[in-house]
């Protein structure tokens, strides 16, 4: 009996804690959203969203962020889409092509764990490298690269854990059909579609919140980015900027750009949420 | 594997059948990490007909069906010495075409994996990748193929549904269908009845027994009774060797080995 309290006593421990841990997060999610409604709507306008700043970005009052808006999607969705193309295949290859125990697959995966948490000024400094080396300046072309690498590892480790979980079976079945390596891999991502769109949002999430990597690659600019070779703003550097400001209202305006970004976050969310629960039919 | 007392066989090379061999097993011996799965194994499969191999938990069953249609090449560490003969083409020789051989062997596996697609495109994926394009010969191999397995009034209104959405029994019917459909010659099958309820593995078997009037057909099972109700032969594998070859009775109510008598009363599993 007494064991039974104990035990009883240690999942009412072991839930409180879960529960816990689950209302802080939810918490501060709600304080950091708070926040920023509380601070930057009464500075969000038409005017934000559709216009270029005036007065500069760090003393302009009025205008808007359209160039970092327009810049972030640019350089996010770009990178994204390449990070993709380049990352699925190199998941593939590691799982199908080769055996998942060889040891090219296990040091190739290790690589891509060390690539995935290196901090994203380590990446800033290489795409900076890169630049100097074939003499692009800081650019929307720098920024792109430099957020390409940067959100490869993402795409590689979760499409990779995504396949973890085909049954290797599917694979026999597949190829006993008398099908290549490339049809099965073909239908490895049928099976794992929803999970990619994932994987995309999580690679576009930390693309379009990265200032370090494009501190030194992108530059910043007050003009929309029209050509992939001139610097062009980004959101999260916007932001940045607005708030180091001295003068309050640029700093409300700052919240205000989070605002935006928060959205354009959210928007992306609720569209992979709803096309992963349309790929969703064929799942084991 | 090495728990497994010694064996001493009188008899070297296991007497097959007198008919004209389908595939043909030339000295194999598997490797694992080093460790001996198979031990010389030489063999021939009767055509047309139902050859169970049965064997304990580990005694290289499942490896032996897996070196058949080459799949054994997906496992770790593994190395492979002898010859597997596939109509007299030598399966592990170093110019044979992997995919092409795997195309003359259906498998059944132990759990139904439908595709990720439509029952129809489920059947029709194999006949896709191997060149048919043209929709009504599509429609017409969906048709048999489901009607060849029973399916065909259980599904034919709802072809374009996803397969995971049938029965576990309905499942491995479509996955024999689908098989059948890139008209193999043989068909192999991994304990392909253990997840299904009774009424869906008797379907199963005796779609089997129907079948093999054209296929040759190998059957793991660790199920004796299921080997005695389908199979014509049996082999029974014992510590990666093969301790006897024969028609069904012989082996299960006269077998030549201790070991065999043993397993077959249930002492040993």
């Amino acid at each position: 009996m007494d064991n039974l309290k104990t035990r009883l006593f240690k999942e009412k421990v072991a839930k409180g804690f879960m529960q816990l841990s689950g209302m802080l997060v939810t918490g501060s999610l709600f304080f950091i959203i708070g926040t920023i409604l509380y601070k930057g709507l009464p500075y969000l306008s038409w005017e934000m969203i559709t216009q270029l700043p005036k007065g500069g970005f760090y003393m302009g009052k009025e205008g808007g962020i359209l160039n970092a808006i327009l810049g972030s999607l640019y350089l996010a969705g770009v990178a994204t889409v390449l990070a993709t193309i380049i990352g699925v295949p190199i998941a593939l290859f590691l799982n199908i092509y080769i055996k998942t125990s060889s040891k090219l697959a296990q040091y190739s995966k290790l690589m891509f764990d060390i690539l995935y948490g290196i901090p994203s000024i380590v990446y800033g400094a290489v795409g900076f490298t890169i630049m100097v080396y074939f003499g692009i300046r800081a650019s929307l072309l720098g920024g792109i690269i430099t957020i390409t690498l940067l959100t490869i590892p993402i795409v590689v480790r979760t499409v990779d854990e995504l396949i973890r979980t085909v049954p290797n079976d599917l694979k026999h079945v597949t190829l006993s059909l008398g099908a290549t390596n490339w049809e099965v891999a073909k239908v490895f991502i049928l099976h794992i579609k929803p999970g990619i769109f994932t994987a995309i949002l999580l690679a576009f999430g930390r693309a379009i919140g990265d200032v370090a990597g494009v501190l030194l690659t992108t530059g910043f600019s007050d003009n929309l980015p029209r050509y992939i070779d001139e610097p062009a703003a980004t959101l999260p550097l916007a932001i940045f900027f607005q708030l180091s400001s001295p003068i309050p209202e640029v700093q409300g305006r700052a919240y205000a750009s989070a605002l935006i970004l928060t959205f354009i976050i959210l928007i992306i969310v609720i569209c992979t949420h709803i096309l992963s629960s349309k790929q969703n039919k064929h799942k084991l | 594997m090495h728990a497994h007392p010694i064996i001493e066989t009188e008899q070297t090379q296991v007497v097959s059948p007198a008919i004209q061999p389908h595939i043909q097993i030339q000295d194999l011996n598997i490797h694992i990490d080093g460790h001996h799965i198979l031990k010389n194994i030489n063999l021939s499969l009767p055509n047309n007909s139902i050859t169970s191999i049965i064997g304990p938990s580990g005694c290289g069953k499942t490896t032996l069906l897996k070196t058949l249609n080459r799949l054994i090449d997906d496992t770790k560490g593994v190395q492979v010495s002898g010859s597997v003969f596939v109509n007299g083409e030598d399966i592990y020789a170093p110019n044979a075409e992997v995919t092409h051989i795997r195309k003359k062997m259906g498998l059944l596996s132990q759990k139904p994996f439908p595709l990720p697609m439509s029952i129809y495109d489920n059947i029709a994926y194999g006949p896709r990748i191997h060149g048919t394009r043209n929709k009504k010969e599509l429609n017409a191999i969906v048709e048999t193929q489901l009607k060849n397995v029973g399916l065909w009034e259980e599904v034919k209104d709802r072809l374009d549904q996803s397969a995971t959405r049938l029965s576990i029994g309905q499942q491995q019917r479509l996955c024999l269908a689908r098989g059948l459909a890139v008209k193999p010659e043989i068909i192999l099958g991994d304990e392909s009845t253990s997840a299904l309820d009774p009424i869906s593995t008797q379907t199963i078997e005796n779609l089997l027994v129907e079948l093999k009037k054209d296929y040759t057909i190998v059957l793991v099972t660790h199920i004796l009774r299921q080997a005695r109700r389908v199979s014509d032969y049996i082999i029974f594998v014992y510590g990666g060797e093969i301790l006897e070859f024969g028609k069904t009775e012989e082996v299960l109510l006269n077998p030549k080995h201790e070991i065999t008598r043993q397993y077959v009363k249930g002492f040993i599993s």
